[in-house]
């Protein structure tokens, strides 16, 4: 990328907020986000990553999932988190993901659309990018 | 279902609609799939059931199968999942259940409701007016937040993209308005609005002191000099706190940002992160950060073509606590050694190699961009008069839900730890908490109501500090806690300086005395007069707070200090000296195995006979108390 002005700023926010992976808006694709902070890699995220990645490969449903890592979404005791938004279903945070609790992840809430016993967490906080977005009525879905 | 052994979510829940399509790893009919496609989906509910510890004392486990029970009677099973989830927080209200996707909140909700919800939310998909919380009452009258923005527990300015983008990619940065703040001041504010903006927000320090940051740009601006510098302090010493190692982690670029901001106000082009060596995680992402922004020209020589420059270099440091220490901190980054040296004159017109330098938290830094964005305005709604804003708090201990918060300034310790923290782990007592690592005090029960801020804290012999908070109960012992923090102090001390130096050491010596039961008539007026005089005359607040834990735990639990000293006593069973494991006869039954768990071995008696712990042998490890089954072995 060349060096920007603030006008090329500018427009390529406006891109990018519309393409970057995020859980924030409504999309066709189902997203995961993996918490991978220092806490998050510590309790095991790499490997619940990785188990995540070879069952999508596995159902083959590679084109329709969007992966990416965050940092910490501030919920320590239950690390590792991983937050997914699969079309028509509650945007959900599970806790305690395991390498086996990654697996079960794909296959029932992915792939079956239920939601799994025992690992959802609460949503910290909403968001107060999107919040004052919502109300300037650009969208955001919470 | 495919086939698989399944725990508990696939017990009683109605059929998966989708379910048999994925069997056999066939390719399922998901992505494609328009919101609300797929059977079933677009109509279901869901009921998230809390199964928390404290939730699951209140018969959270009876209220799921009631609720199975009801969906099923009540033919409504495929029109809603219900799940256990994590614990939710609010415990003392429980048990709670959420409903998505109305993300209603039911609490105190009994097994008896069941059908109600059911009957009203699941199959009329009319809420249960009775049992939805009240918004208002998550609201401290003292806290505020932004009119019109419903208030989640917490409100996070800080951690705004902690755990929504990926850190390692300026462009979700960039979409979530990242650099907004910075093409806003270069183009359309003069370093005096910057200023202006950032004294009408009240923002003040997050590293401990709480100095207004507005005032400290203004004071390194208005220095004349040819050179200056910006300085990110991210040493973060305090032992338990990781609030700007997270930060960093997860959002490495809103501290450039804002130090790009602070050197075009201050008139400064070079600034340095000092960031401890022990995080490498941090390091990494703030080394990607910081050539992605080079690159798009967010950094470096004329900044969006503004004319303006800055560049960013990170220094590692090794971890000594002083080191945080501003002074401590230039010294070390100069290259000599990180000792502090006294104030003033203060960095603002002397700092680094002598030169005016703004020096901040990394806390303090992530704010600015949102002040800048928002408005001075809307930053001052949120908290109390004096301390606006938020404050991020790495809550750990004996606590249920340990993790990082971020809350409005006004939230009281009580919300924290209990409605957020979900209380004390195993239903044990709460004792306090320390707030303000080695240089704070401890906040006892009774001031759990305080709302939080620099100026309650410090009234209340604590300090706002870092963020470190750290909950304690009845099984830790403030004498113990009070030999912890002091042994770090000794430890950590540069030994520049007498009182600080000689002080820990004594203070050091004395409580250990009194944790071993050797305590002296009058150790306590000592601690109370050697503390006393270090806080006076200590070079610098390393020194100047290291009495702070003993002399708060002195104040408010005098009588257990007492007891160690007169009565050879701990009454939590922490200070091991001090404990006496006995085994009571008229309970032990002489299974033998507290004598086979012994390691010394000093446990003796016949086969079920009763047996006898060896005092003079016995190291206190406590084994025996945990292996007994039938409660013989007693601790006092
Ligand atoms: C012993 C000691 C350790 C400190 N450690 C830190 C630290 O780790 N991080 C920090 O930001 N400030 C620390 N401080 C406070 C700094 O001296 C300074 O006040 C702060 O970096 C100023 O930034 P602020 O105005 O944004 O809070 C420490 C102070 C003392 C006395
Ligand atoms: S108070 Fe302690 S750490 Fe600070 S200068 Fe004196 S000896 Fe060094
Ligand atoms: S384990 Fe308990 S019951 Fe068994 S011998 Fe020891 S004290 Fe007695």
């Amino acid at each position: 990328m060349a060096k920007m002005t603030v006008a090329t700023l500018n427009e390529h926010r406006a891109t990018m907020k519309k393409t970057y992976p995020t859980t924030l808006q409504p999309s066709p694709l189902t997203r995961i986000v993996v918490g991978m902070g220092t806490c998050g890699i510590a309790a095991g995220a790499q490997e619940a990553w990785d188990e995540m990645k070879k069952s999508i490969a596995e159902f083959g449903i590679e084109a329709s999932v969007q992966m990416k890592k965050t940092g910490c979404m501030g919920l320590c005791q239950v690390e590792p988190t991983v937050e997914i938004a699969v079309p028509g279903m509650p945007t959900v945070i599970y806790g305690k993901v395991t390498a086996e609790v990654a697996k079960r992840l794909v296959r029932k809430h992915i792939v079956e659309k239920t939601l799994i016993d025992g690992h959802i967490q609460d949503r910290p906080a909403i968001d107060i990018v999107a919040y004052v977005k919502a109300s300037e009525g650009e969208g955001g879905t919470r | 279902m495919t086939g698989e052994k399944e725990v508990a979510e696939s017990r009683p829940i109605g059929a998966a609609p989708v379910g048999a399509a994925a069997s056999g790893g066939m390719v399922a009919p998901v992505g494609a799939a328009a919101p609300g496609a797929g059977a079933a989906a677009g109509a279901r509910q869901y009921l998230l059931v809390c199964g928390g510890e404290g939730c699951q004392s209140w018969k959270s486990e009876e209220l799921f199968l009631a609720l199975h029970q009801q969906a099923e009677t009540l033919g409504v099973k495929n029109e809603v999942q219900i799940i256990r989830t994590g614990c939710f927080g609010f415990c003392e209200k429980g048990p709670i259940v959420k409903v998505m996707p109305s993300e209603t909140f039911y609490c105190g909700v009994k097994p008896e409701d069941a059908k109600e919800i059911i009957a009203g939310r699941i199959a009329a998909k009319k809420d249960v007016e009775r049992l939805v919380y009240k918004k208002e009452e998550r609201l401290a009258a003292t806290t505020r937040v932004p009119e019109g923005a419903f208030y989640n527990k917490q409100f996070r300015i800080v951690l705004r993209n902690c755990g929504v983008i990926d850190p390692e990619n300026i462009d979700e940065y960039i979409a979530r308005d990242g650099y907004a703040a910075l093409g806003k001041a270069l183009f359309t504010m003069s370093p005096l609005e910057v200023v202006a903006e950032l004294r009408a927000s009240g923002l003040r320090g997050r590293g401990g002191a709480g100095f207004p940051t507005g005032l400290k740009w203004e004071l390194t601006r208005v220095a004349p000099s040819d050179q200056k510098y910006v300085i990110c302090n991210a040493d973060e010493g305090d032992p338990g706190a990781y609030m700007d190692r997270a930060t960093i982690e997860g959002d490495p670029h809103s501290v450039v940002e804002a130090m790009a901001i602070c050197g075009y106000t201050v008139g400064a082009t070079k600034g340095y992160v000092y960031i401890r060596a022990e995080y490498p995680l941090a390091i990494e992402r703030l080394k990607i950060a910081i050539r992605q922004a080079e690159e798009y020209g967010l950094l470096g020589k004329n900044i969006l073509g503004s004319g303006v420059d800055f560049e960013l270099e990170i220094r590692l440091g090794a971890g000594a606590f002083v080191c945080g220490e501003e002074t401590a901190l230039m010294r070390s980054l100069e290259g000599n050694r990180g000792m502090p040296v006294p104030k003033p004159p203060y960095p603002a017109t002397s700092g680094l190699w002598k030169k005016p330098t703004v020096i901040n938290n990394v806390e303090t830094f992530a704010n600015v961009p949102m002040v800048i964005l928002k408005g001075s305005k809307w930053f001052a709604s949120i908290g109390t008069e004096k301390s606006t804003g938020t404050k991020v708090f790495a809550l750990t201990g004996k606590i249920r839900n340990s993790g990082l918060v971020e809350v409005p300034m006004g939230t009281t310790l009580r919300e924290i730890i209990f409605d957020i923290g979900g209380g004390i782990r195993g239903g044990r007592k709460f004792k306090g908490v320390q707030t303000g690592g080695p240089s704070g005090g401890i906040i006892t029960a009774k001031d759990l109501d305080a709302p939080i801020s620099y100026e309650s804290l410090t009234a209340l012999g604590s300090m706002m500090g870092s963020g470190g908070m750290i909950v304690m109960d009845e099984d830790d012992c403030v004498v113990d806690v009070s030999k912890f923090y002091m042994d770090f102090c000794v430890d950590e001390s540069c030994g520049k300086c007498a009182p600080c130096r000689i002080g820990t050491n004594q203070m050091y010596t004395i409580l250990d005395r009194i944790t071993k039961g050797n305590g002296e008539e009058g150790d306590l007026g000592k601690l109370e007069k050697i503390g006393q005089a270090m806080t006076k005359a200590s070079l610098c607040m390393l020194g100047g707070s290291a009495a702070n834990p003993t002399l708060s735990t002195i104040r408010h639990f005098r009588d257990e200090y007492m007891e160690h000293i007169h009565d050879h006593k701990c009454r939590s069973g922490s200070c091991k000296a001090l404990v006496r494991f006995t085994i009571l006869a008229d309970k032990c039954i002489g299974c033998g195995l507290c004598a086979r768990r012994c390691p010394v071995p000093c446990i003796s008696g016949e086969k079920k006979g009763v047996h006898v712990i060896d005092q003079a042998k016995c190291v206190k490890c406590g084994e025996c108390f945990v292996s007994c089954k039938f409660g013989a072995v007693v601790k006092a």
